[in-house]
């Protein structure tokens, strides 16, 4: 069979998944739901691997390979097929999130254990599974589009999973929202590069671009700049972001998946999908490396702030995110798409093993009561560790590797291209600092409670659940999270899976080490064969040198977060109270969640009521239907007046008009 | 015989029947002085047929005939329910209906 079958078989594996588990929701007995949903992204990620060997049994210049199972509309110039694109990008997406999400799939087969919406929580999985894999393997814009709007779907349910829970409700209902955002751009871009183009097969677009658009005119920047609204609303990019960290309502593993490893680098994705576009218009791909940089600085101060646990991840997945659009948007393609692959295996990492920790705390996720795991939480300590580590950029761990990889091509490339690079690293001290902030509070210190009591063998069980933002009851019904906690030191799937994604985080970068291996680069050159920067290569010495770098920003970073919170405690408390204005500002995330409802949310809501008040109540009230209304009962009223009754008065009147009528017509005739 | 005679008989019993109609009370009057009309009509019809020499006009009078019929059968149950309910037999009486 050729590559796209199995192509199309790994898009078939999740979707059958989430329909069998959907349909026999009520009927499967203990874990069997979730050992399903894993068994299909198991299989889906399989036929990945046999995708990518077909297409490296292939000449490097043939393995761009489309099929498509039938046409949507063909007619009028529209080119819309079911059609997939098989080449090495989207082979490399398809393995990263197959791979990542067999592995929560896996962790969340024990973790969800006990929650009565165990078999919709499959189902919702194995449906978000394949909408990414739809996404990243769609040949033309329109099924982008449908995977896109899918995968933004599949968030909102998956966010607001615990539906009893307001909190919950509300953030999937914002992160639908500014995710519908996005599809308005890519929609409306869509239509711009159609109405140039004349078709919406990426392979024919990609050909047409250079003929059909002048050089940096507007309307290919326009086009660009509405992609790049779609890609900053989907992978959480100032100012779109505000949706990511309300997102960590969602259960931990969708954290995982959905927030950190696969829907949030769609946006990445596009870019280097896009990449003829954005190198014809390369302002729009200034403009989307300038935010990607804002994105990274800003998230990762926010995230030196933030008490939630999955909070502090969720802005350093920002900041990464950040990292990879800067790179994908000057040109760095291969190095963004290696960022995304090991940022998928750590952060992953980071967040299961965070799960393990809010188990442990019986759900409670502030890192101000957490303190002193070290003992208690002894595999998840590690799996903690090699996820900061390789976070925080520390040599040999992937994310050294891949971060300055990013960095070292912006240096590479100059033209004031370095200023990001600079930028770069004060966001890469910030993670190190960040990430072991997090770190030492949850670990080392003082034992809590719950470590005490999990350090003599006993999992702390809260009396009554509450919700971990609002402190409101719970019960454990379904809506709301189940009464079981887990830890991946008693959970054989959990560990196997943080076991597995530690390794890989380990050793990921390996594929791509500067003077040494390029597989990355090698194995994506077709699918970037036409970009002018394929041929930039950063020569080892510079890129050592940049590693250099990195690894000592990295090692200053911890070091600097040790002295804070290991070695002084209570150092942080006092710079809070010196910089009490720069913490209050953190604190409220830069006021970005105030200033959109001051901009935005009151504005449209405070027109929503004037409308309701005054026209809908002056106008469609008042003229069109009181109007109608009036109108026909004067109408009647004066209609009703020759009702009299009378018969003899009907019958005359009656006389009278025939013989009117006759004589019209004896008189008209004559 | 002139056609003309036929329209001036036929003429004179419509205005009586319309007369009677307009100054009639007795809803039973009233009746029969419908029924005078359509039978004034017939009586035109049949003058018709017979100048243009079709029957079309004679078959319009039968047909004419059968719809009086089933008028009368209606207007006489009325004015027998009417008479069973104690009401005044005077159309101006009944003038319940109206707006």
């Amino acid at each position: 069979m050729s590559a796209t079958t199995f192509g199309w078989l790994v898009l078939a594996c999740p979707l059958v998944g989430s329909i069998l588990i959907g349909f026999g929701y009520a009927r499967w007995p203990g874990r069997l739901a979730g050992w399903l949903a894993t068994l299909a992204i198991g299989l889906s990620f399989v036929f990945s691997v046999i995708v990518l060997v077909k297409l490296l049994g292939m000449s490097s210049d043939h393995r761009q390979l489309t099929s498509s199972l039938w046409d949507y509309d063909v007619s009028a110039g529209v080119d819309a097929k079911l059609q997939i694109l098989v080449d090495p990008l989207s082979v490399f997406m398809i393995l990263v999130v197959s791979g990542v999400s067999t592995l929560i799939h896996l962790y969340s087969v024990s973790y969800m254990t006990l929650d009565r919406g165990y078999s919709r929580y499959f189902s919702y999985l194995n449906y978000f599974v394949f909408s990414m894999l739809l996404l990243v393997l769609a040949g033309n814009f329109v099924l982008l589009i449908v995977g896109w709007a899918f995968v933004g779907a599949a968030s909102y349910l998956l966010i607001s999973f615990w539906y009893r829970r307001t909190t919950a409700t509300r953030a999937g209902i914002k992160a639908f929202v500014i995710n519908v955002v996005g599809d308005v751009g890519l929609v409306i871009a869509t239509f711009i590069i159609f109405q140039h183009t004349g078709t919406v097969q990426f392979l024919p677009v990609f050909h047409a671009v250079p003929h059909t658009f002048v050089h940096n005119g507007a309307p290919i920047v326009v086009a660009c700049l509405l992609l790049l609204v779609g890609a900053f609303a989907k992978s959480a990019q100032v100012p779109l972001h505000t949706w990511l960290p309300d997102a960590m309502e969602g259960p931990t593993p969708v954290s995982a998946l959905i927030h950190a490893a696969t829907m949030v680098t769609a946006g990445v994705y596009l870019i280097a999908r896009m990449h003829v576009l954005f190198e014809w218009g390369p302002t729009a791909a200034d403009v989307g490396a300038i935010g990607g940089c804002l994105t990274l600085v800003i998230a990762a101060t926010v995230a030196l702030v933030m008490t939630d646990i999955k909070r502090v991840i969720a802005y350093s997945t920002m900041s990464q995110i950040g990292y990879m659009i800067m790179g994908v948007c000057v040109g760095a393609y291969s190095a963004g798409l290696f960022h995304l692959m090991t940022h998928a295996f750590f952060k992953a990492l980071l967040f299961m093993a965070a799960g393990s920790i809010i188990g442990a705390m019986a759900g409670d996720q502030s890192l101000d009561h957490m303190g002193g795991f070290r003992k208690a939480l002894p595999f998840t300590l590690i799996c903690f560790l090699v996820g900061g580590l390789a976070l925080s950029g520390m040599p040999p761990f992937s994310g050294w590797l891949s971060k300055d990889d990013i960095i070292g091509f912006l240096d590479h490339r100059g033209g004031g291209f370095e200023i990001l690079g600079i930028v770069g690293y004060v966001g890469a001290l910030l993670t190190g600092i960040y990430t072991f902030r997090m770190i030492f509070r949850a670990f080392w210190g003082e034992p809590c409670e719950e470590a005490r009591e999990l350090e003599h063998g006993h999992l702390h069980h809260a009396d009554v659940p509450r919700n971990p933002m609002t402190g409101e009851e719970e019960d454990t019904d379904v809506g709301f999270p189940g009464p079981g906690h887990f830890i991946a030191e008693r959970e054989l799937p959990m560990k196997i899976a943080m076991g597995a994604l530690a390794v890989l985080a380990l050793v990921g970068g390996l594929v791509q080490v500067p003077g040494i291996d390029d597989a990355v680069t090698r194995f994506l050159e077709p699918t970037f064969a036409d970009s002018k920067y394929v041929h930039v290569e950063v020569s080892a010495g510079p890129a050592w040198l940049g590693l250099v770098i990195g690894a000592l920003i990295a090692i200053a970073g911890v070091t600097i977060a040790y002295r804070i919170w290991v070695l002084k405690p209570g150092t942080s408390l006092r710079i809070r109270e010196r910089f009490s204005g720069a913490y209050v500002f953190l604190w409220h995330k830069w006021y970005f969640d105030e200033i959109i409802d001051f901009a935005i949310v009151r504005p449209t809501l405070w027109t929503g009521r004037v409308v309701a008040t005054t026209f809908e109540r002056g106008v469609i009230t008042g003229v069109v239907t009181d109007g109608t209304t009036s109108v026909v009962r004067a109408g009647s009223a004066a209609v009703r007046r020759a009702q009299t009754g009378f018969l003899r008065y009907y019958a005359a009147l009656m006389i009278v008009c025939v013989f009117g009528v006759a004589l019209y017509f004896l008189v008209s005739s004559t | 015989m002139n056609i003309g005679w036929y329209l001036t008989v036929s003429a004179i019993i419509f205005c009586i029947g319309a007369g009677g109609v307009l100054v009639r009370r007795n809803p039973l009057v009233v009746l029969l002085c419908l029924e005078l009309m359509l039978n004034a009509a017939n009586l035109a019809l049949v003058a018709f047929a017979r100048m243009w020499g079709n029957e079309d006009g004679q078959v319009f009078a039968l047909i004419v005939m059968v719809v009086a019929a089933c008028e009368v059968t209606v207007g006489l149950g009325l004015v027998v329910a009417i008479y069973r309910r104690r009401l005044p037999i005077d159309v101006d009486e009944l003038n319940e209906l109206q707006g």
